[in-house]
């Protein structure tokens, strides 16, 4: 007897019991279920929902992978520079070694393993007391929550949080396709709220960095934003921060990685390239507002915005979160505008608002999150908006035919 | 006057088992079943006894709502058995064919001089009625009102659909008759969409408006037809009839018997030759079936087309409404790693590792497996892709779900039927069964406001 026919037993034998959704998610990550169609379509195209999320976790791969690589380098160029040492990136030299990988490793991974243990966890939970299947939506969460946390998060943290965006964030609601906020996100802003001390600063970016303020090894963990934020200079060349040899949260750093993964999502029409494209554009709209702002001279250079808002539009786009944001969060499907016209608005003020909270709140800098959680509330009403043409043009039709 | 509709969005399913263009006799039905479930909403009351012997043409039943709605039998014979279902809801008259071919003759009719009246009531005795469907509601057409306007589709853009070219050659008279009678029906126009085609059959036919439809599947749906034409408004009613019913309807104007022949597709991939049946509504399907050989074991069968038939045995009958029978194999198994695996078989709408896009003109063996378990919505923008209609296909399922009346009349549910669903719920990743919702939606507004 074969795999197939023992487990096609096992799901018999739990079939209309309580945990037969907990072995259901399992074995269907072995086996497309046997269920066939009733009445209606006879025959289904082959994408499901499982496909579409692991679509979405292998554009993540790669930038977890850099990330991994990251934290370690990071973490030693900090101690080569408290000793004094500069070092110059290079991406077989010393980016790509065994060292940065087993520190990366031990730092990043844990995140990985606490994320997916504890959401899916709640996931299977709720699940088996709603008596409904196991839905896919915690798997590209679970990816998303560790990319977007600072390397040197305490696990317990995290967990709390992840708990917190699960069933505040989605569950409350009615699990996977009901929520309102992205749970990623929810789970970051729970964190930031919850914990600012730990969140913001420039201690947490680089592993390491916080264990050993004070004493004389100190060793700088400030993020690029940071820097500007603070209009101190930056060290970092543009290939540095194109390519992602920055500190910062795990997956945000390395644009060039974000733009293959964001273009795969767009080819593979897993993203909307209506809300990628028109973020982009907001952005890049905001980021020239205010540099024609600072170039009529209206903001003088000690003021406390001018670092972030002389910043170039164009890099803007590749510091910070941003990018990260837009192609892997903006286009949540489900907490997103899902009208066709609506993501455009939804995307171009993602971009726009992004940027202006990175340059009106120094002592935070990171906007990305805020702009999409905020417009995560305001998806809803972008949507009835665009549904509401519709229907004033149906009523429009029976108007003319009456009158 | 010729105007063109061109589709952009929409989804050609290309499948194996075309059927081939020659016309065979299926071998003799010995019984011939009526479902009442093929007439949604029509309560019927018996107008026979069980054992009770008849001509083909003679009324088996009416509806309760409208005594004057009768439902013919398609053959002479006895009717042996009223099955019924739960609460002695019936659902299969069983008609035992004498062979005879007795036919109720009904006075010749000439369309073109006779009044609205005699044609209606000539349509209500002879059991031609129940084939005008209307749209709101996507139900057997009222007798009470007048309709705003009759659209047919010359056009069967289905996968595996048969081709109206072929299987209604010869029968130009039969249509003219039935175009003519029903113009004067409607107080608007007859709208007949057909495809780009110099032997067409529809080409010479008058009393109509002729769109040339082109693009994708579903241009050929009545219901996109209508919505790129005329959209149905609020309070307004139209007809809809396909064109093989249409020749039955005239037929009966010109000879005076009602002859329910039809020449349909037995197609799919598990049909040794596929290939087009001359058989009657409510035949057995396996007069035709095992004729044209059928290579498996489990396979669905299909009365009526791959995505709006209905599941029939190989005991069953042919549908009502059904021109075409599809037999595709059954799906009911697991497929290692089905849902990561990169897919060169299986048609998708998405690039998601899935092959189908470098392949348009490949034609595919589809089973009847979901591909993945039932989720709720998640993804968004993939329905607006297949979906032509002025319409919000994703909101308008929603609020049906939620039995929301007022949005479901704002966002266009008089529009729609069942069958506009059916290629959105081809690519829904979430495996919702769309039909079925809007079925529901439409049966609830029925109700509360119809």
């Amino acid at each position: 007897m074969g795999l197939k026919e023992k487990l096609h037993g096992i799901k018999e034998d739990f079939k209309g019991k309580k945990m037969a959704p907990a072995f259901n998610a399992l074995h269907t990550f072995l086996y497309t279920p046997n269920e066939t169609t009733h009445n209606g379509s006879h025959i289904r195209a082959v994408d499901d929902l499982k496909r579409t999320m692991n679509t979405v976790i292998m554009a993540l791969v790669p930038v977890l992978i850099w990330g991994i690589f990251n934290a370690g380098y990071q973490h030693y160029a900090a101690v080569d520079a408290a000793n004094g040492i500069i070092r110059e990136a290079s991406l077989f030299g010393n980016f790509f070694t065994w060292d940065n990988f087993t520190m990366g490793a031990i730092t990043v991974l844990p995140l990985v393993i606490v994320s997916y243990l504890v959401g899916l966890g709640v996931e299977f939970v709720f699940a088996v007391i709603k008596g409904h299947e196991v839905e896919e939506g915690y798997l590209v969460t679970g990816m998303l929550v560790p990319l977007i946390v600072p390397v040197d998060i305490p696990l317990w943290m995290l967990a709390v949080a992840v708990v917190f965006g699960v069933v505040i964030g989605k569950e409350v609601f009615g699990g996977t396709g009901m929520n309102i906020l992205n749970p990623a996100l929810t789970i970051r802003a729970f964190l930031f709220f919850a914990y600012p001390t730990w969140m913001s600063g420039d201690k947490v970016w680089v592993h390491g960095a916080n264990a050993v303020v004070g004493t004389p090894d100190a060793i700088s963990g400030e993020t690029i934003l940071g820097a500007y934020a603070q209009n101190s200079s930056v060290v970092y060349d543009f290939a540095d921060k194109f390519f992602g040899f920055i500190p910062g949260s795990v997956g945000e750093t390395s644009t060039f990685l974000i733009i293959l993964g964001g273009l795969f999502l767009m080819f593979t029409k897993i993203a909307s390239w209506r809300i990628i494209f028109s973020a982009i554009v907001g952005a890049a709209v905001m980021g020239l507002i205010f540099n024609g702002v600072v170039d009529q001279g209206w903001i003088a250079e000690g003021s406390k915005f001018y670092g972030l808002m002389s910043t170039p539009f164009w890099e803007h786009l590749i510091i910070g979160g941003i990018a990260f944001g837009i192609v892997y969060m903006a286009t949540d499907p489900v907490s997103g505008a899902q009208t066709n016209k609506g993501k455009y608005w939804y995307g171009f003020l993602i971009g726009f608002l992004s940027i202006m909270i990175r340059v009106f709140n120094p002592a935070y800098p990171e906007g990305v999150f805020l702009a999409i959680l905020l417009m995560n509330v305001f998806a809803p009403t972008i949507d009835h908006y665009v549904v509401q043409a519709n229907v004033k043009k149906r009523m429009k039709r029976l108007k003319l035919k009456t009158a | 006057m010729s105007k063109d509709i061109k589709i952009k969005k929409g989804l050609d399913i290309q499948l194996v088992g075309e059927a081939e263009q020659t016309v065979a006799d299926a071998p003799q039905s010995r019984t011939y079943v009526i479902k009442p479930s093929d007439f949604h909403l029509v309560t019927p009351k018996m107008l026979l006894k069980e054992g009770a012997s008849f001509k083909a043409g003679e009324p088996l039943f009416y509806a309760k709502k409208d005594e004057s709605i009768k439902f013919v039998s398609p053959v002479s014979g006895t009717l042996t058995e009223i099955k019924r279902g739960a609460k002695r809801v019936i659902t299969h008259l069983i008609i035992e064919a004498d062979g005879t071919g007795a036919t109720v003759e009904h006075s010749k009719i000439d369309v073109n001089s006779a009044s609205a009246d005699a044609i209606k009531e000539r349509m209500l005795e002879s059991g031609l009625w129940p084939f005008i469907k209307q749209r709101p509601y996507d139900i057997i057409a009222s007798t009470k009102t007048t309709p705003d306007a009759i659209f047919i589709s010359g056009h069967n853009s289905a996968p595996l659909a048969p081709d109206y070219n072929f299987s209604l050659k010869g029968k130009e008279a039969q249509l003219q008759a039935a175009i003519t009678a029903l113009s004067k029906l409607t107080s608007g126009k007859v709208y007949l969409g057909v495809a780009k085609a110099s032997n067409s059959v529809f080409n010479k036919l008058s009393e109509v408006e002729m769109h040339t439809v082109s693009g994708p599947h579903p241009s050929g749906n009545v219901g996109t037809q209508i919505n790129k034409i005329a959209p149905v408004n609020k309070g307004e009613t139209v007809w809809t009839i396909t064109p093989e019913n249409l020749v039955i309807i005239g037929e009966l104007f010109l000879t005076g018997k009602f002859n329910p022949e039809r020449i349909i597709s037995v197609s799919g991939s598990e049909v040794k030759a596929p290939k087009y049946y001359k058989t009657k509504i409510g035949a057995e399907v396996s007069t035709f079936a095992y004729s044209a050989g059928i290579k498996g074991d489990n396979v669905r069968m299909i009365s009526g087309n791959v995505l709006t038939g209905n599941q029939v045995s190989a005991d069953g009958h042919l549908g009502y409404y059904h021109n075409e029978f599809v037999v595709v194999p059954e799906g009911d198994d697991y497929e290692l790693f089905g849902w990561n695996k990169p897919v060169f078989n299986k048609i998708s709408s998405s690039r998601a590792l899935t092959f189908s896009w470098l392949f348009p003109n490949k034609k595919y063996d589809l089973d009847t497996n979901t591909n993945g378990e039932h989720r709720a919505f998640v993804v968004t923008g993939n329905y607006e892709e297949v979906f032509p209609l002025d319409i919000y296909p994703l909101q308008l399922l929603k609020a049906c779900m939620v039995q929301d009346l007022d949005a479901m009349e704002a966002l266009g549910m008089y529009e729609v039927a069942p069958e506009d669903f059916a290629l959105t719920e081809f690519v829904c990743v979430s495996k919702q069964p769309h039909q079925a919702i809007i079925r529901k939606g439409l049966d609830l507004m029925h109700e509360e406001i119809g």
